[in-house]
């Protein structure tokens, strides 16, 4: 009998790796060229929620800027985590970074008080897109830039407040997995609490994304990156991926296409923009 | 008996440079000013006989509709190349391949020329016209340009060379038409925008190009000098890594994938001489290829005005 060797779809099965120092390096020269070099602006503004996202996201504007030029900001509301303000200090503390609180409670329930029967998903939307008020006007005062943190798990999976955690100009991590995320975190020394719980929008009590999604990030990541080389969901299913999974993450991508997108434009001329008057965002 | 090597002269190595540029997009005069420092730099001592840039090397690469006010006349670029090095470095002579956005009375191509500058003038020796415009993923080329549709290999006063840009080299048919037309320096500006973060050492996409660039070098015995853009792009990091391939498949010298840089390696002639002596590829291809190419079922009739030659 000879040995034989067969292909195996169990790599396939697992989310997508990293080279986390190739990324890291990458990710760096992407921040000094886009922000000092292109826009001429050093300070880059964060909102730092104590999750990983965020975390990773100073760390490597810290190793690309310098400490003193990341500017995070902790933005919570009367409900937000104890431990998530804690967190975020940790990350603060590693880096040495510029930090400073401010409650987002008065400006919220300021707009709430007149909508008292917003479900938990409108009030989510009303502090997410205070946040960012919050951080463009940071960024105005300062002379900086908002640094977005969102990740591509939850672009793809729509797992965010259009108009709110996707509007920063930059985006480092926007092209990563979460899974890709937290392997980033553990090589740039990001606090082991932070790598390690529960991701969470932290937007209602004892909220997690995974909850949220019905999914942990390890199963969506590995389907995502299939989906994205465009297998079908049967051909993902013949692989070994739950049917139940693979269908609950099509739903998802298939119906958030357009929270990828600007804002639909009524074409009527030869001009319309972006559609014939193409001009690259750096030009 | 004579001693080795007496009977050949010893041709002269090409003192040779790359210029990897980052450039300010659409800023095409602080660019060339930019070209013009690195020229004094290279004038101010062991000045080169052949200085090479990267594709699109003087606006950056994703232009989109703005390919339209910047693109130049070949005349007119290679003119401002030969005042800026005039400018830096008097009256010398060199050689300049360089990658830009052409405008040939209104139609638009993605080139790169080849030029002798001597005493401030410049004499255009080729203009190569990029075949294959990337046109998928991130690229959209041919939405705003046309392809060219000649391959060449042209004397230079270095001997044999061809100009193949980006996506020209990927086509492993294209440097080996240029190697058999008796190219033996492959000169191949580029701008690669970096992707796949699960390389070993580097992004994928640097590792794919070295592959690529060693196995032409190997295979037909020539020189590669590969001139890569560098910078981000609109969040698009193109990935520099010049270098210089011998014709063994050896990469002698390499740029940073991230910085403005100047590469700077000697060609040997000789050692082109020396790597087809020891694997005569080149050689058993020329003798074959003509079968290979004349196999009728390889069907490749060129199209004409949309037909093929047997007008279907």
């Amino acid at each position: 009998m000879l040995p034989v060797v067969s292909e195996s779809y169990e790599a396939i099965l697992r989310p997508p790796g990293i080279n986390a120092a190739v990324a890291a390096q990458w990710l760096e020269a992407f921040l000094r060229d886009e922000m000092p070099r292109r826009r001429g602006v050093e300070r880059a503004v964060i909102g730092l929620s104590g999750g990983v996202d965020s975390a990773v996201t100073a760390f490597l504007c810290a190793r690309a800027l310098g400490p003193e030029n990341v500017h995070a900001f902790a933005l919570p509301y009367a409900t937000s985590s104890p431990a998530s303000l804690s967190d975020a200090q940790l990350v603060v503390d590693a880096l040495g970074i510029h930090f400073r609180t401010i409650e987002i409670t008065a400006a919220v329930d300021g707009y709430l008080q007149f909508e008292p029967d917003a479900d938990a998903r409108r009030r989510g939307n009303v502090m997410a897109r205070t946040r960012m008020l919050a951080l463009f006007d940071q960024s105005a005062k300062l002379g900086g830039l908002p640094v977005g943190t969102g990740n591509k798990t939850e672009r793809m999976l729509g797992y965010f407040t259009w108009h709110a955690d996707d509007t920063p100009p930059l985006n480092p991590l926007g092209d990563l997995f979460k899974t890709q995320v937290w392997e980033l975190a553990r090589y740039l020394g990001v606090p082991r609490a932070l790598v390690d719980k529960a991701p969470s929008a932290d937007l209602e009590a004892d909220q997690t994304d995974e909850g949220d999604l019905g999914i942990s990030y390890a199963h969506a990541d590995a389907i995502l990156a299939q989906l994205l080389l465009g297998y079908s969901d049967e051909q993902l299913i013949q692989r070994g991926f739950p049917p139940g999974d693979v269908r609950l993450v099509r739903r998802r991508v298939d119906s958030t296409h357009w929270k990828r997108h600007l804002p639909t434009t009524a074409m009527l001329s030869n001009t319309a923009i972006n559609e014939f008057y193409l001009r690259p965002v750096d030009f | 008996m004579e001693p080795p090597h007496s009977l050949l002269e010893t041709p002269p190595r090409v003192r040779t440079a790359i210029v990897q540029t980052k450039p300010l997009k659409g800023r095409y005069s602080e660019n060339l000013r930019a070209a013009g420092d690195a020229f004094a730099q290279l004038g101010s001592a062991d000045a080169p006989d052949l200085v090479v840039f990267p594709e699109a090397a003087f606006t950056g690469y994703f232009l989109e509709g703005a390919v339209y006010d910047l693109a130049l006349p070949a005349r007119r670029f290679a003119n401002d190349l030969a005042a800026t090095w005039s400018a830096a470095c008097g009256g010398a002579p060199v050689d300049i391949c360089c990658g830009f956005y052409e405008n040939d009375e209104g139609t638009y191509y993605n080139s790169a020329i080849y030029a002798h500058v001597v005493d401030g003038t410049a004499q255009i020796v080729h203009v190569h016209r990029k075949l294959f415009l990337a046109t998928y993923g991130v690229f959209d080329e041919e939405r705003f340009l046309v392809r060219g549709r000649g391959l060449r290999a042209f004397e230079t006063r270095f001997g044999r060379m061809s100009m193949l840009i980006c996506e020209d080299v990927w086509h492993a048919i294209v440097p080996t038409i240029a190697a058999i037309k008796g190219a033996r320096i492959l000169l191949v500006p580029s701008a690669s925008p970096g992707r796949g973060i699960e390389g070993e050492e580097e992004l994928e996409s640097i590792e794919r190009w070295r592959e690529i660039l060693s196995l032409i070098a190997a295979e037909h015995g020539v020189y590669v000098v590969y001139a890569g853009l560098a910078g981000f792009e609109g969040g698009k990091g193109m990935t520099g890594s010049s270098c210089v391939v011998d014709p063994r498949g050896k990469v002698v010298v390499r740029a940073s994938a991230t910085q403005a840089q100047i590469v700077r390696a000697d060609l040997d002639p000789r050692s082109i001489d020396l790597a087809r002596a020891e694997l005569p590829l080149l050689g058993d291809l020329e003798t074959v290829l003509p079968d290979l190419l004349a196999d009728e079922e390889l069907s490749l009739r060129r199209l004409e005005n949309g037909h093929d030659a047997a007008g279907r």
